[in-house]
């Protein structure tokens, strides 16, 4: 068996290649479903904004489908969608992902899942890239979602995304300490 | 994990999230375990398509400018593939780097070298049917860095690819073989295993050589592997 390349930091000068124009625009006018911008700020051990991380995003279309060659669902693929994006942070350790709500996927067993993002996390000082999900608040299913359900109860508030008005939602991430933001194994 | 798909890395392929001799680590790092989830249709799905506007002309490092960028020319060819030795075909793969000097063009990068307005640093590649992505570059500086005193970056080139799934993501760092800066950075020396950190040490090979145009580095690139099926484990 061949072994694992490891993962080293993306360091602090990524952006000359990991970040295009227009690549946090994860859905363009022309996508089906709710439009909506998830803004946060990503902060460290200290509360210091961190301005050279880039959050990646992965999700499922408005009807829950994902545009990848092993989800056999029988669910509209929209071509105006591919589900990726990635969000450099800005001087203020601030990003704006452009989006639509994702429909519900299926979860373990028989189990459906909450609409949710996946979020991997990248910058200077993570060696190895740290992944989460966003939730939304406002969406009834949030609340049992089987995946949501394994992260202790008290933390589970720090993976849901609180609406802000128009269409908007606040995640904001914390890297280490009070308010920590739940990392997952997977 | 019971159900999963693609197999689990052991603890000391990766290096951990809180290492003190890399300092940036310190307050960036969380404090609470990890939570362990099972790997559902989302995270064995992830971003395959979308690079199509990749061409020919971004995997050549050396041709962004009016001239050609300064420094050694180096041919960086490598495959991409999974535990089992599968290639991962037809998948972006990115680089960027400090030009000759070691400087990055980036307005953060005040390093007191000079930016060569020929070279730019970053380029894109597609796999091919075996895994196979190739670059032109050329042979990037070291450069210092403020983690401790007197501290140097030995010379490398970032890299960036996905892989077939959100769970293969990789991002990592490629040297160069003999570097004797290799023994003092606290990057390189995070990764647990001494295999593991000879991985990330690319190869010169003679036969990638361009006669008279540029040497040839290899380095080959293993992302997570699938476990088999039941199908697959019946038929050997
Ligand atoms: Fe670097």
């Amino acid at each position: 068996m061949a072994e694992l390349t490891p993962f080293q930091t993306v360091g602090p000068f990524f952006a000359i290649c990991l970040s295009q124009p227009g690549c946090a625009r994860i859905a363009t006018e022309k996508a089906a479903g709710r439009h909506i911008t998830i803004e946060g700020t990503v902060r460290d051990g200290t509360g210091a904004v961190v301005p050279d991380s880039l959050v990646e995003i992965w999700q499922a279309n408005a009807a829950g489908r994902y545009a990848h060659p092993d989800d056999h669902q029988p669910k509209p693929l929209d071509p105006d969608f591919t589900g990726y994006g990635r969000a450099p942070t800005d001087d203020d350790g601030r990003f704006v992902i452009e989006t639509v709500m994702p429909g519900r996927v299926p979860g373990p067993g028989e189990t459906l899942q909450a609409p949710h993002l996946l979020l991997g996390i990248l910058a200077r000082g993570i060696l190895t890239r740290l992944v989460t999900r966003v939730y939304f608040e406002d969406e009834p299913s949030t609340h049992d979602d089987p995946i949501l359900s394994l992260v202790p109860a008290e933390r589970r508030a720090t993976l849901v995304a609180k609406p802000i008005g128009d269409d908007r939602y606040r995640f904001d991430l914390k890297l280490q300490g009070e308010g920590e933001t739940v990392f997952f194994d997977v | 994990m019971t159900g999963d798909i693609y197999r689990r890395p052991s603890d000391d392929v990766h290096p951990p999230r809180d290492f003190p001799g890399y300092r940036g680590t310190a307050l960036r790092h969380p404090k609470e375990p990890l939570v362990l989830i099972p790997q559902t249709l989302s995270e064995i799905t992830g971003p395959v398509y979308g690079h199509r506007s990749v061409t020919e002309a971004d995997r050549d490092l050396t041709n962004r400018g009016s001239g050609e960028p300064i420094g050694e020319r180096i041919i960086v060819e490598g495959r991409v593939l999974d535990e089992d030795g599968r290639p991962v075909r037809d998948s972006l793969v990115e680089l960027w780097q400090a030009n000759a000097a070691g400087r990055y063009a980036h307005r953060v990068d005040q390093h007191a070298a000079p930016l060569d307005p020929n070279f730019t640093g970053a380029g894109r590649a597609i796999t091919d049917a075996e895994g196979r992505y190739r670059f032109l570059t050329i042979k990037p500086g070291a450069y210092p860095w403020l983690n401790h005193a007197n501290a140097w970056r030995p010379a490398h080139i970032h890299f960036s690819l996905w892989g077939p799934s959100f769970l293969t993501r990789l991002v990592t760092q490629m040297y160069f073989p003999g570097d004797p800066l290799l023994a003092l950075d606290p990057i390189y020396n995070s990764v647990p295993d001494p295999r593991g950190r000879e991985r990330l040490i690319s190869r010169f090979d003679l036969s990638l050589t361009q006669p008279e145009y540029a040497l040839g580095y290899r380095f080959d690139i293993i992302v997570r592997g699938r476990h088999a099926t039941p199908m697959e484990a019946q038929h050997g």
